[in-house]
């Protein structure tokens, strides 16, 4: 199948076709792939280098000039390296830009830490004015980064090598209600992008509702609030391909008023130090399906 | 804030249109805004570079500060904006009422300016290291849209030159041939570690064309922001007296 990275190549190559609004900036990183769209558009594909300060200086520069950049390179290099550029060139300009990563928590596993970013989502969590969006498919990255080219504002799109084996109709900014658990049901469990296939895998035979999220910032409280109300307890398990707890205080959020506990997992904070494959990488942070079946059985009861 | 929009301003050709106020008058509307003391020496190594830009060079107008076709001043070096605040008081963006509440809770002057609260104000700054960065994707993107005209002013200073985001800029900018920018660089010795070679050296090594020049010598200034040469950005090293 065709990786997220590579739909991300032909949507943009195609969204630069449609919209003169648009321009790329790269720091080397994909930029052979995007050789063709760059001949194509001269000018609007900007490669400047290993430089990421400048990429984002850049993103913002071409923000206050009236265009829409779209900023990509991995997520360790793209959100973290350039943090304050981020802070300052794009949110305290107030100006709008779409960064796209690709690389995720541990696509790059046998890379080590300095490819991996896991605390990617709630690093931007300390900024204002993020929609970020995890696709779980390459459909779904296609809809939602056309979506994000489209709108004003800053948008963060974070790319997977790891994919669902179908895509969902995505509605931006929407939870899907995957499965309803019964009026008995012991909570909802909420999936995020490509870990909604374990997800589903591993609670086929519990009584629970199935959220999917393929958008987290903004939080889908009102369809979590909604669900919510339908089951027995309000108990919610997150599942997330990013840090641990990233999103639990949206949940408690958008439950105030609801008795309630969450079990945020994710990513663990600790580094692994060790290589392999993503899927090796996946089951040691207890994302698997099996490890997925146990932690959330024993939390739900 | 004054902003008196006439029905279709005319695009910016030339620099502001005369105000009451000239270069004399700096001194006393800086002298208006007090509690930013520590940065008194930064602000005034400042003052003549802005006001030959304001004065002479920049093709602006306070009547319409988002025209497309106007230049573009962007002041990266965002500590001290005394004497910033004191030229667009001067040059009318904003009025000389507000320089004396510079500082206070309400106040749209912050002691770094903020482009979402000033009119005339191209970025936020504060932190040293930005400007540059930010100067070359507006100049990228200036281009794409097939805005030939502005230019691109970014004012730096020789210690903020320490931060190694302006060099990531520089090389990019000589590389890509950017010649809608130009570098003012206030040199008032104050980089702990100095640059050897000299600072005109650091943008000359990237395809740059550079002039230094005396920064209070009116002339010398405007004579050196207008020698350039296409295809390659320009920098001016404009040189005031020590800090210390």
């Amino acid at each position: 199948m065709e990786t997220m990275r590579e739909r991300f190549v032909a949507t943009a190559s195609d969204l630069l076709d449609a919209d003169p609004r648009l321009a790329v900036v790269l720091a080397d990183i994909s930029a052979e792939q995007f050789a063709p769209a760059a001949a194509k558009h001269p000018g609007r594909v900007i490669n400047v280098g290993i430089r990421e300060q400048l990429l984002i200086g850049v993103t913002g520069g071409l923000a206050l000039a009236g265009l829409r950049p779209i900023a990509h390179t991995f997520p360790s290099f793209l959100v973290e390296r350039p943090f304050e550029q981020v802070k300052l060139d794009l949110g305290h300009q107030d100006v709008g830009a779409v960064l796209v990563s690709s690389g995720a928590s541990y696509d790059m596993a046998s890379m080590g830490r300095t490819h991996q970013a896991p605390g990617d989502v709630a690093l931007l969590d300390t900024l204002d004015g993020w929609t970020v969006h995890v696709p779980g498919h390459p459909d779904e990255a296609e809809a939602l980064l056309r979506a994000a080219a489209a709108a004003q504002g800053r948008v963060y799109v974070r790319l997977s090598g790891e994919s669902n084996r179908e895509p969902q109709v995505v509605r931006p900014g929407r939870f899907a209600i995957v499965r309803q658990g019964s009026a008995d049901a012991a909570g909802t469990v909420v999936a995020i992008g490509p870990l909604l296939d374990p997800t589903l895998e591993a609670v086929a035979d519990l009584d629970v509702t199935v959220l999917y999220a393929t958008t987290v910032r903004p939080f889908d409280a009102a369809t979590l609030r909604l669900v919510a109300r339908r089951t027995a307890k309000a108990d919610v398990v997150l599942v997330e391909p990013y840090l641990a707890g990233t999103s639990d205080r949206e949940v408690n959020e958008a439950l105030p008023d609801v008795p309630h506990r969450v079990l945020g997992l994710g990513v663990g904070r600790e580094e692994l130090r060790r290589y392999g494959t993503p899927a090796e990488h996946a089951a040691a942070h207890g994302l698997d399906a099996s490890a997925l079946r146990r932690r959330i059985a024993a939390f739900l009861g | 804030m004054t902003n008196t929009m006439q029905t279709a301003p005319p695009p910016p050709t030339a620099p502001p249109p005369m105000t009451a106020y000239g270069y004399a008058d700096l001194r006393r509307l800086m002298a208006l805004m007090t509690g930013d003391e520590k940065h008194d020496v930064a602000a005034t190594s400042t003052l003549d570079v802005l006001w030959v830009l304001y004065d002479r060079v920049l093709r602006v107008d306070p009547r319409a500060p988002e025209a497309p076709e106007r230049d573009r001043f962007l002041l990266s070096k965002g500590h001290g904006p005394m004497a910033y605040y004191a030229v667009l008081a001067a040059k009318g963006f904003i009025d000389e009422d507000l320089l004396r509440g510079f500082g206070s809770f309400d106040s749209p002057l912050g002691h770094h300016p903020d482009r979402v609260l000033i009119p005339g104000v191209e970025i936020g700054s504060g932190s040293l290291g930005h400007g540059l960065g930010l100067a070359v994707g507006t100049a990228l993107g200036l281009r794409l849209r097939g805005l030939d005209r502005p230019q691109v002013f970014t004012l730096l200073g020789d210690a903020e030159l320490d931060e190694g985001s302006n060099h990531e800029a520089i090389a990019y900018a000589g590389a890509a041939g950017l010649d809608s920018l130009r570098a003012a660089v206030i040199d008032n010795a104050s980089a702990t570690h100095g640059w050897s070679g000299g600072i005109a050296t650091r943008f000359e090594r990237e395809g740059w064309t550079t002039r230094t020049v005396d920064g209070r010598d009116h002339d010398a200034l405007e004579a050196a922001f207008a020698d350039t040469r296409p295809g390659r950005p320009h920098a001016v090293i404009a040189v005031v007296e020590p800090k210390n």
